[in-house]
């Protein structure tokens, strides 16, 4: 027992170590230089990164979640399959393509970015939903049935309550996918903390990738973190029973 | 369509000769993260300490953004100069593969009915024994569809690395988005999702065919 | 009371799933409807609520045809109750008990009045479990729950759709006796699906034997068991159905048509029964023992006699099957 925890130790720390040898490496090189010798232009990226993300993400949880649930009533349940399929297919499709094809549409800039992230969040916000509602013991529809309660009712009091953690992950999945397509979103002029990556690649520039990459990392794994302690606030105690899988 | 029939005429060639630099990376990436990952994944349900660890890790390595983690390994691996090329474009994705294929050998083992394990225990098989006979065959349809995870992810993910110089689809998109060109980034946007149904559908075949009927769903 | 008229339900032209079905479960009576699986059962439990559609006939509840009614309406003064609880995982205990008075609007005080009387009624406290989640009880907790939930709004016709089939059998049993206690004091007009043979005969005031959507029989449990109308109910209850039939007499009964026997003071170590226990229980614990003589008590726990194999057997032979001779005989 001792000697397993010691392993696990062992590995953990190890990761803090290359982890913190990085950031010394890295600041010793001043690769970190332009986040303060340019801080304007890095504040600008920032917010724009950062309105990319929430836009795109706001629209697809308005459009996606109800999709999701509407396609799952009785009514449209035989369009379905239909639907998750297209909406597997979808999938595949490369976000940078989604990216790139907008061009032809809208031109480039800043609403084309937030199109194509739009579209390219709203499948798995919506594939969550629908599973998160599929998933539901048919029985306690049955109950709920059985015991005069009304459509909506069934669905505000029952159904959404318990496929909340489904719907809450593919949310969180759909930020996350977003913040890193964001850094993309400089192929189609849109900004974006992107913009200092491709220039770091195209001019070999150490300091410029260091200086865009680490902060879209941060921004991911924050915005995760904080989407994680938003599912445990809102997902209803007795139905997260299932969350650490 | 006479555009489209006149432009594969001239590109299909190359676009093949892409769609194979692109499955080969994948390919390699998955077979290399295959190696780790699966034993890694059978160990950790040895060591519950350390899945906690690992898991958590590799949830972490996830959420990193692949142009983001091009852009960290780009300055790393000029270190032994190979920043830029097929390199840092193999590493990411073995990394990104670790998640899916770790945590569905992990809970696919963990799940297997603990009453199935006592009896092969009390059976007197040896650890490996039950491992080889019991545990990984009823676990194989949940590491398989990490792995189907796994693969479909890369392929989308390889695509980004063109941008590190790592060839494959992704410059067909690249040089679309360049050029202005909608027949490159469509003819590209098409082959990456083709190639990732057609893998997907292949592993999924594979997977029916190792499966024994018994605990097929 | 609720009252079947003719009901038939069909599939398009070919299949008839419920068949002319025509009987009435009498004011806080309980009828059980019992059956092979796919013999229409269920399906004629859901009828009721409106969860199945009715194709042919009507079924008036308490002077109410049920088409006239709303469906939601009807259902809030019906209790459901189905197999595996239906609790709703999301609400804590006292949320998923006071769910219909919630939709009926009751106030904060009414809904709390009610939920401690029926918790009490359970024998869990209310305090402890009012706040619990679904999941943090036991299988039969859970289960009693889900009846007392069907309570909640004091409906007077309760449909219940195999509720304790999940169970293990001996809390099975116990929360049967718990159920009928509580019937006792509620007096609910019921209707209750079963496979269980056993079930229906010790909850059954009467018991309605279906099969593929006919009626084959409609009779008090001693009736069917003693006169069963045709092959398929005899078969039904099977070879066994005078030792089965044994649960629906008590000690009591067999003192009064045949006598205990004598306390006999040298024996040491035998068990005791109540009286008012029945013979099956009573023949079962003969049989698990190594004395072959169980002590009666009576209410006051007083000594009033011994029971043995030999006295069950009689009883049997005069009382039961006497009865099930005599009736296939005429």
């Amino acid at each position: 027992m001792k000697r397993k925890k010691m392993i696990g130790n062992i590995v953990r720390y190890s990761l803090y170590a290359a982890v913190a040898a990085f950031f010394i490496w890295a600041v010793s090189n001043n690769y970190f230089g332009y986040i303060f010798t340019q801080s304007e232009t890095f504040l600008v990226l920032l917010r724009q990164h950062i309105v990319l993300v929430l836009v795109s993400s706001v629209l697809a949880i308005l459009i996606a979640v109800p999709a999701g649930i509407l396609i799952t009533r009785p009514k449209f349940k035989k369009a379905e399959w239909v639907v998750s399929n297209i909406a597997n297919l979808g999938q595949t499709i490369p976000s940078l393509a989604v990216l790139a094809l907008m061009i032809s549409v809208l031109g480039i800039g800043f609403q084309t970015a937030v199109f194509a992230l739009f579209i390219y969040s709203i499948l798995p916000i919506f594939r969550n939903t629908v599973a998160g509602l599929d998933s539901i013991d048919k029985n306690m529809i049955d109950a709920a049935k059985g015991m005069g309660m009304k459509p909506h009712q069934i669905l505000f009091r029952i159904e959404l309550p318990n496929s909340a953690y489904s719907i809450l992950a593919g949310i969180r999945t759909a930020v996350v996918l977003n913040i890193g397509t964001a850094a993309l979103a400089y192929v189609v002029g849109a900004g974006g903390l992107g913009v200092w990556i491709f220039t770091g690649i195209n001019l070999f520039d150490n300091g410029f990738l260091i200086s865009g990459a680490i902060p879209v990392t941060l921004l991911a794994i924050l915005a995760d973190y904080i989407l994680r302690k938003i599912e445990y606030v809102v997902v209803p105690k007795g139905s997260r029973r299932i969350e650490k899988a | 369509m006479e555009n489209w029939a006149r432009f594969l005429e001239v590109n299909a060639p190359r676009i093949l000769e892409l769609t194979i630099d692109h499955a080969v990376l994948v390919s390699l990436a998955i077979f290399v993260a295959l190696l780790i990952g699966i034993p890694l994944g059978i160990y950790l349900t040895t060591n519950q300490y350390l899945a906690d660890t690992v898991l958590q890790i590799a949830s972490i390595t996830l959420t990193i953004p692949s142009i983001a983690l091009f852009g960290v390994m780009i300055p790393i691996f000029s270190l032994i100069n190979q920043g830029i090329g097929f390199v840092p474009a193999f590493v990411a994705l073995v990394l990104y593969s670790q998640l899916p294929i770790i945590r569905n050998t992990y809970t696919g083992i963990k799940n297997v009915n603990p009453e199935m394990r006592d009896a092969a225990i009390g059976m007197g098989m040896k650890t490996h024994q039950r491992l080889l006979r019991v545990e990984i065959p009823n676990a194989l349809p949940v590491i398989m569809a990490g792995v189907r995870t796994a693969v479909v992810m890369n392929i989308g993910i390889a695509v980004i690395a063109a941008y590190i110089g790592a060839g494959g689809l992704g410059v067909l998109i690249t040089q679309g988005i360049s050029r202005n060109d909608n027949y490159l980034i469509i003819s590209g946007s098409i082959a990456v999702a083709i190639l990732a149904i057609i893998a997907d559908s292949i592993l999924l075949l594979i997977q029916k065919r190792f499966t024994k009927k018994a605990i097929a769903e | 009371m609720i009252s079947f008229n003719h009901v038939t339900k069909s599939y398009g032209e070919e299949i008839t799933a419920i068949d002319d079905v025509d009987f009435t479960v009498e004011q806080g009576k309980i009828v059980v409807l019992l059956g092979p699986s796919g013999c229409g059962k269920t399906t004629l439990l859901r009828m009721v609520n409106q969860l199945e559609t009715i194709t042919k006939g009507e079924i008036i509840i308490n002077g109410e045809n049920s088409k006239d009614l709303d469906p939601i309406e009807l259902r809030r003064k019906i209790g459901y109750v189905i197999q595996s609880n239906g609790l709703f995982p999301n609400m804590t205990i006292e949320e998923n008990v006071m769910l219909v008075p919630d939709l009926l609007g009751w106030s904060k005080k009414d809904k709390r009045t009610r939920f401690e009387y029926l918790m009490k009624l359970i024998g869990l406290d209310a305090k402890d479990y009012g706040k619990r989640y679904p999941h943090e009880l036991s299988g039969g907790q859970q289960q009693r729950i889900g009846v007392v939930r069907a309570l909640a709004a004091d409906p007077p016709v309760m449909l219940m759709d195999e509720p304790f089939g999940a169970l293990d059998p001996i809390i099975r049993d116990k929360i049967q006796e718990e159920f009928l206690q509580i019937q006792r004091e509620v007096k609910k007009t019921i209707l209750f699906v079963s496979h269980d043979i056993d079930e229906a005969i010790k909850m059954a005031d009467k018991i309605l034997l279906l099969r593929d959507g006919e009626i084959m029989q409609f009779d008090t449990p001693s009736e069917m068991l003693a006169h069963p109308k045709n092959e398929f109910v005899s078969q039904f209850f099977g070879k066994d159905r005078a030792i089965k039939s044994l649960s629906l007499h008590t000690v009591e009964n067999l003192r009064e048509v045949i006598g205990l026997g004598p306390v006999d003071e040298s024996i040491q170590d035998t068990k005791t029964i109540h009286i008012h226990q029945d013979l099956r229980n009573t023949l079962s614990m003969l049989l698990n023992q190594e004395a072959d003589q169980v002590i009666v008590t009576d209410e006051q726990g007083e000594n009033i006699g011994t029971i043995t194999i030999d006295l069950v057997q009689k009883y049997l032979h005069f009382e039961i099957k006497g009865k099930m001779s005599a009736s296939q005989e005429g």
